[in-house]
């Protein structure tokens, strides 16, 4: 299922991991990898989790993702032995969970893994700093010590100066901070995160995704994260697994579950994403058509412009970097002033965009600009182009076809690969 | 049909003579033990002039919930002095400390122990049916068989009897703590005893006082039934007042047992709600 490359080591590795309810759970395996279904096994006992297999890369968000009774929840308690499994491995850092002693299960919760939970578990009996300074105080670090690494992941998280008070003082919001300090201060570098936005309120969850994401990428924590919700997979995800029933039935980057659902249910599922958090310029952008090169001359692009009948083309340079756009009025009057090159001068500003960003940032841009976006790479090299249909049609899940585009507007500059050898040819 | 008769009482007769053959050192030295422990306690609370104590326990019932029951601690046990019940009061006192001792040092483990197994307490749970069901007096018949006349088989009978709500109450306590909770304990790797220390114990704690309480007052409700077996005290005197159809002196006795419950109550109260603020 895992498309795992072997030369990076996976920071913790799942293998068809069972966990079934009731005193019969080993039978029930053995049905259930005779692929018999969950239903027909019932009698033996409840199986939450069915043959789990995944690897989890160091430093990348891992969501797992499923409604309520899907086994999400099951299956993270599972990979720090809270809940035993009833078959397969779970390994961290080459130690198999399930085959450890109690003791060496809690070096390894004390070391490797920690969590943060959905109603924040905090400790009603103790301040801010010493709950936070918890698992530290387990693992037998000195008060002054410990006192000093909570302080930190309290600053980190943004409750610097709130560690005397107590939990029922704070907001949601600032429990779960709390609940995300004390797995900091750990220090383990893995991060298990059960439901732990989904308490909060929409605008509070909002900012807390967000300031994980800032965490993660200043920490480099490994995180396994389980949520309901498929906006915050896929805005947390590097890659998300969808689970239904027990089973992982999809694992991929949050823009492969979108486009291409293993199945019906993930495609009902991901139906009602807010796709324009999701996908990314990158994702939807298509081969630019109407490029010239500034070398090439205004006759050049004259000739372009009338074969593709549009308006306006991309300018770009040697190195194909972006340089703005010409019009074909300005073409016009260069060739009548008698003009041999594409005077920069003459350039209108082309609205580059950069690959990563989301699609909700490019709708302002998109209705300023008179032509497609442009999407530019790092070093400013144009890679693709985004007209407003294009934008339209990835909102509306509807494939974008190029057919019947090329006569939408004058400056409507689209095109498929198939389209790509022409504009070649026209910029020589 | 007539013929028909189990022999249930000689069994239990005969498992009590079995008791006593076998166990006679231990219950000798739970005698003793019981014995020592009251007389210390009475001793102890009747040293000093009885102002004395009723300023102590004013400080107590301050200290727990405030002047206005300090005041009531006051008045009522002025009242006792009054109607010449403070002796009796002190001894039915220390009879119910001794007891509730014993009862909370069996109880809380057993409650715990209940709590963390689930065959345990399916085991332990019609034993304590058994126990707050079965008549009070009943327990006083075998422990006068044992223990001869005096206050112990009271105190003995006492503890049984009152020792149910602690275990009960205990069990809830530490099974109602907050899952997440606990399993945020686990997560970080804390050992079991020291999640029971840290985390279960602490959040059980108003729910086990609410435990040790109830003993208590179950405690000083067994105190007249002790009395008809010599654990004299104000159940002595309830008993002797009905022997005489005496009412007067009854309600003398009967009222010091209530100044008596109230003291209690609230104090162990006011220190369950102290231990609910943190």
């Amino acid at each position: 299922m895992s498309t795992q490359s072997a030369e990076t080591k996976p920071a913790l590795s799942v293998r068809n991991a069972y966990k079934v309810f009731g005193r019969r759970g080993k039978e029930a395996v053995k049905l259930l990898e005779n692929g018999k279904t969950r239903d027909e096994i019932e009698s033996l006992g409840t199986a939450a989790v069915i043959d789990a297999t995944f690897d989890v890369k160091p430093g990348e968000i891992f969501v797992v993702m499923g409604l309520s009774g899907s086994g999400k929840s099951t299956l993270i308690r599972m990979l720090n032995g809270l809940l035993p499994m009833t078959a397969g491995h779970v390994e961290i850092h080459g130690a198999d969970i399930a085959k450890t002693s109690k003791k060496k299960l809690r070096q390894t919760r004390q070391n490797n893994v920690s969590m943060v939970f959905q109603h924040f578990a905090l400790l009603p009996h103790r301040t801010v700093r010493d709950n936070a300074a918890y698992a530290l105080e387990v693992q037998g670090v000195s008060p002054r010590e410990r006192t000093k690494r909570a302080e930190a992941s309290l600053d980190m998280v943004g409750l610097g100066g709130l560690g005397d008070k107590f939990p029922d003082e704070l907001s949601g919001g600032m429990k779960q901070r709390v609940g995300l300090a004390r797995a900091l201060t750990a220090d383990t570098d893995i991060l298990l995160m059960d439901e732990a936005f989904s308490a909060l309120d929409p605008l509070i969850r909002r900012e807390m995704q967000e300031q994980l994401v800032a965490l993660q990428a200043d920490l480099g924590k490994t995180i396994v994260f389980i949520t309901h919700d498929l906006n915050e997979a896929m805005f947390l995800g590097d890659r998300v697994a969808v689970m239904r029933d027990g089973r992982i039935v999809q694992i991929g980057t949050p823009d492969d579950i979108l486009t291409h659902p293993a199945d019906d249910y993930v495609e009902k599922f991901v139906q009602d994403v807010d796709r324009t958090r999701v996908l990314t310029a990158g994702g939807v952008m298509e081969k630019p058509r109407a490029v010239v090169n500034l070398s090439g001359g205004p006759k050049n692009a004259q000739r372009l412009l009338k074969e593709l009948q549009l308006s306006a083309a991309f300018v770009v340079d040697r190195q194909q970097k972006l340089q703005g756009v010409i019009t074909d009025r300005e073409v016009t009057k260069l060739i009548e002033a008698g003009s041999e090159t594409l005077d920069p001068a003459v350039l209108g500003f082309a609205y580059p965009v950069g690959e990563e960003v989301p699609l909700a940032d490019l709708f302002g841009r998109s209705v300023e600009s008179p032509v497609p976006l442009a999407v530019v790479d790092d070093d400013g090299r144009l890679v693709g182009a985004i007209p407003r249909v294009t934008l339209l049609a990835a909102l509306g899940n509807v494939p974008s076809s190029t057919t019947g585009i090329d006569v939408v507007g004058g400056d409507a500059a689209t095109g498929d690969g198939t389209d790509n050898s022409t504009g070649e040819e026209n910029t020589r | 049909m007539t013929d028909f008769r189990i022999p249930l009482a000689d069994w239990v007769d005969a498992f009590l003579a079995w008791l006593e053959t076998t166990f006679a050192g231990l219950f000798d030295a739970i005698r003793t033990g019981f014995l020592g422990a009251y007389d210390g306690l009475e001793g102890l609370l009747q040293l000093p002039p009885f102002w004395v104590v009723i300023l102590v326990f004013m400080a107590i019932a301050f200290w727990a919930k405030g002047w206005k029951m300090a005041l009531f601690v006051a008045l009522g046990f002025t009242l006792v002095y009054g109607v010449d019940q403070w002796d009796n009061t002190m001894s039915t006192l220390s009879l119910v400390l001794v007891a509730t001792f014993v009862a909370v040092a069996i109880s809380i483990p057993l409650g715990i122990w209940a709590a963390k197994s689930d065959r345990v307490s399916t085991i332990v749970r019609p034993i304590m049916d058994f126990f707050q069901t079965m008549p009070a007096m009943v327990y006083l018949i075998p422990a006068l068989a044992i223990f001869r006349v005096g206050v112990v088989p009271g105190i003995v009978a006492t503890i049984i009897f009152a020792m149910v709500p602690g275990v009960r109450l205990t069990e809830l306590g530490i099974r109602g703590v907050d899952k997440e909770v606990v399993e945020a304990g686990h997560a970080f790797g804390a050992a079991p005893g020291r999640i029971l220390r840290q985390i279960q114990l602490p959040l059980a704690m108003p729910t086990i006082i609410a435990g040790i309480n109830q003993i208590i007052m179950l405690a000083l409700s067994m105190v007249v039934i002790a009395g008809m077996v010599g654990a004299g005290g104000l159940g002595g005197d309830v008993v002797a007042s009905l022997n005489r159809i005496d009412p007067g002196f009854g309600f003398e006795a009967g009222i010091s047992v209530v100044v008596l419950a109230i003291f209690l109550d609230r104090v162990t109260q006011g220190f369950a709600a102290s231990t609910k603020r943190k």
